[in-house]
């Protein structure tokens, strides 16, 4: 299996604080991988390295090194646009702009480049289709997003960032805000998206993680614990601080 | 029980203090603003019992000469000049606002917020006369020399009322910009779109009804300013063929009328006419607003 990134020593400071301590990591192409730990460990901060999110903070510092394919993406020619165009990202609020179901999708195409009438009617069905959404909404898709409810969003979401045709699929406890059916969508929905994309997602539920990821990261003060395939990580953790996470005696 | 009544007593006494004294105040406000509104209205209104005069040709009239025998009382020279001077002076302001508070809000937060918001409350304080003097005494020499015409006039006032409604257009773009919610800008960021991209498509549209308010407040406040555009406008009663040339508002004749007329006299009424048609532009301005703001909650 290729590794679609591969982390380096990656250090992140807050100012004075230290985030993330010496994460070294892989991540496979093509599968789920799902990051757990206690609330505050560097989750989000370390999900947000992977597309340069954190640049936006002016008080962060990163060093080492992430490659995406084997290009470090803190290399200083790096198109920061064109990353986060490879690497979507869903976040915890489903947060769709205040415009048309259509308008969501197409915003991303439209960034890029200019794609025409026709070819962009294409690629919203497609997005919406892969988020599973199309069928919900086709006869509506001129109204607006926000009329949808939360699943629905967070599915448009989904599909918006699809639309731009991204290798990998950053999700933050993006089922958290959702009920158990939008949640079990969106479920199943990652299981048919790891076949085109890879993804990596935060959760704070056990369950989840176990149901719907390949491989499993646990994170404990901004450090990786242990790192394996979910399978094992649940059932024989290397870690003493893994197994009392998990069978919830931490945290 | 009587320990009780006691001690809810004096409770209950506050409460009634506090219930009476709001409904006086708020009865105090409505009774001013019920008696000045019909106070205006009234004495606006008997303008159009004279003989010889009405609606139509008042608002309509080119010739304003209410001392003149017969007198002639058309006020449309004055409405266009106040809809002229006003609507240049936010064109003006508007996008020196608007990019004002995009800069304060996010390109340069720091800075915005240290130097040019204080610069820009400054602006608002400065008394209207101070901008008038200024306008008299720099820019009008200015327009003199570089266009053909006396420097007074529309151009010359709605210059003067851009920057005067500049810090009401900036401050209510900034607070706008600074109120959307960051996940919408994120969700921008995080599909590849570049700062300029996400306040173009994002930021902009969103928060365009807001915009929108400030610059019809904007608007308003440069149509009810009289000082400042009566020392640069030039002041005289009828339609200007340039922007470089001498004009009125409705609030400059007022101004420089009113201590020349007699309580009740036909000039007096007309005078009167015209603040009633400004005080019924501010209720249209206010409705607009109230209108925008419904919008941009949605
Ligand atoms: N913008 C910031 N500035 C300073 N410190 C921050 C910032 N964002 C996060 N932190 C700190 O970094 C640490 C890691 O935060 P992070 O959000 O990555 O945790 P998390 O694992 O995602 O937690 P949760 O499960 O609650 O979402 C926390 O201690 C947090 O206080
Ligand atoms: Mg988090």
């Amino acid at each position: 299996m290729t590794t679609k990134f591969e982390v380096n020593e990656l250090q992140l400071h807050y100012g004075e604080f230290h985030a993330l301590k010496q994460i070294s990591l892989s991540i496979p192409e093509r599968s789920v991988n799902a990051l757990i730990g206690p609330s505050g460990c560097g989750k989000s901060t370390f999900l947000r390295t992977l597309n340069r999110m954190n640049d936006m903070i002016s008080s962060v510092r990163v060093d080492g090194e992430i490659k995406l394919s084997g290009t470090n993406i803190y290399d200083t020619g790096m198109d920061v646009e064109e990353l986060r165009k490879r690497v979507g990202m869903v976040f915890q609020q489903p947060n769709p702009f205040p415009k048309s179901i259509y308008e969501n999708v197409a915003f991303g195409p439209r960034l890029h480049r200019k794609p025409g009438r026709k070819e962009l009617d294409e690629i919203v069905e497609k997005s919406l289709r892969g988020a599973s959404l199309w069928d919900e909404v086709k006869d509506d898709l001129h109204k607006s997003a926000l009329g949808l409810s939360g699943g629905q969003q967070q599915r448009l979401c989904i599909a918006r960032a699809l639309a731009v045709n991204p290798e990998v699929l950053l999700m933050d406890e993006s089922t958290s805000a959702l009920d158990p059916i939008s949640t079990l969508k969106i479920e199943e929905l990652i299981q048919e998206l790891k076949k085109d994309y890879t993804i990596v997602m935060v959760t704070h539920n056990m369950h989840q993680a176990a149901r719907v990821s390949d491989y499993t990261t646990f994170f404990l003060n901004g450090e990786v614990i242990e790192s394996s395939p979910t399978e094992k990580l649940f059932s024989t953790p290397v870690d003493h601080r893994t197994e009392q996470y998990i069978t919830g005696r931490f945290g | 029980m009587q320990d009780k009544q006691r001690v809810v007593k004096p409770h209950i006494a506050e409460e009634w203090v506090g219930k009476i004294y709001t409904l006086l105040c708020i009865f105090f406000l409505i009774v001013t603003i019920f008696s000045m509104v019909y106070f205006v209205a009234s004495k606006g209104i008997s303008t159009f019992f004279l003989p010889n005069v009405n609606l139509l040709d008042f608002l309509t009239g080119l010739k304003w000469a209410p001392e003149g025998s017969p007198p002639a009382f058309g006020a449309l020279p004055f409405i266009v000049g106040s809809f002229t001077t006003s609507i240049l002076a936010a064109l003006i302001a508007a996008p020196l606002g608007i990019c004002a508070a995009i800069f304060m809000t996010e390109i340069m937060p720091g800075v915005g917020r240290r130097y040019l918001q204080p610069v820009i409350e400054l602006l608002a304080g400065i008394p209207s006369v101070v901008y008038g003097f200024i306008g008299l005494s720099v820019l009008v020499p200015f327009l003199r020399d570089v266009f053909p015409g006396q420097g007074i006039g529309i151009a010359a006032g709605a210059m003067v009322l851009s920057i005067m409604i500049l810090p009401t257009i900036t401050t209510i773009a900034a607070d706008a910009l600074a109120g959307l919610s960051h996940s919408l800008k994120e969700g921008s960021y995080a599909l590849g779109a570049t700062r300029w991209q996400t306040i173009y498509r994002i930021i902009l549209p969103t928060t365009l009804p807001a915009l929108l308010t400030g610059v019809v407040l904007g608007i308003s406040r440069a149509f009810g300013e009289a000082l400042a555009v009566q020392m640069v406008i030039g002041n005289a009663p009828h339609i200007p063929k340039s922007l470089f040339e001498s004009t009125s508002t409705l609030t400059s004749v007022i101004t420089l009328s009113m201590g020349n007329t007699v309580s009740g006299s036909p000039h007096n009424s007309a005078l009167w006419s015209l603040a009633l048609i400004l005080m019924s532009m501010t209720f249209v301005f206010v409705f607009i607003v109230r209108w925008l703001e419904r919008r941009s909650k949605v």
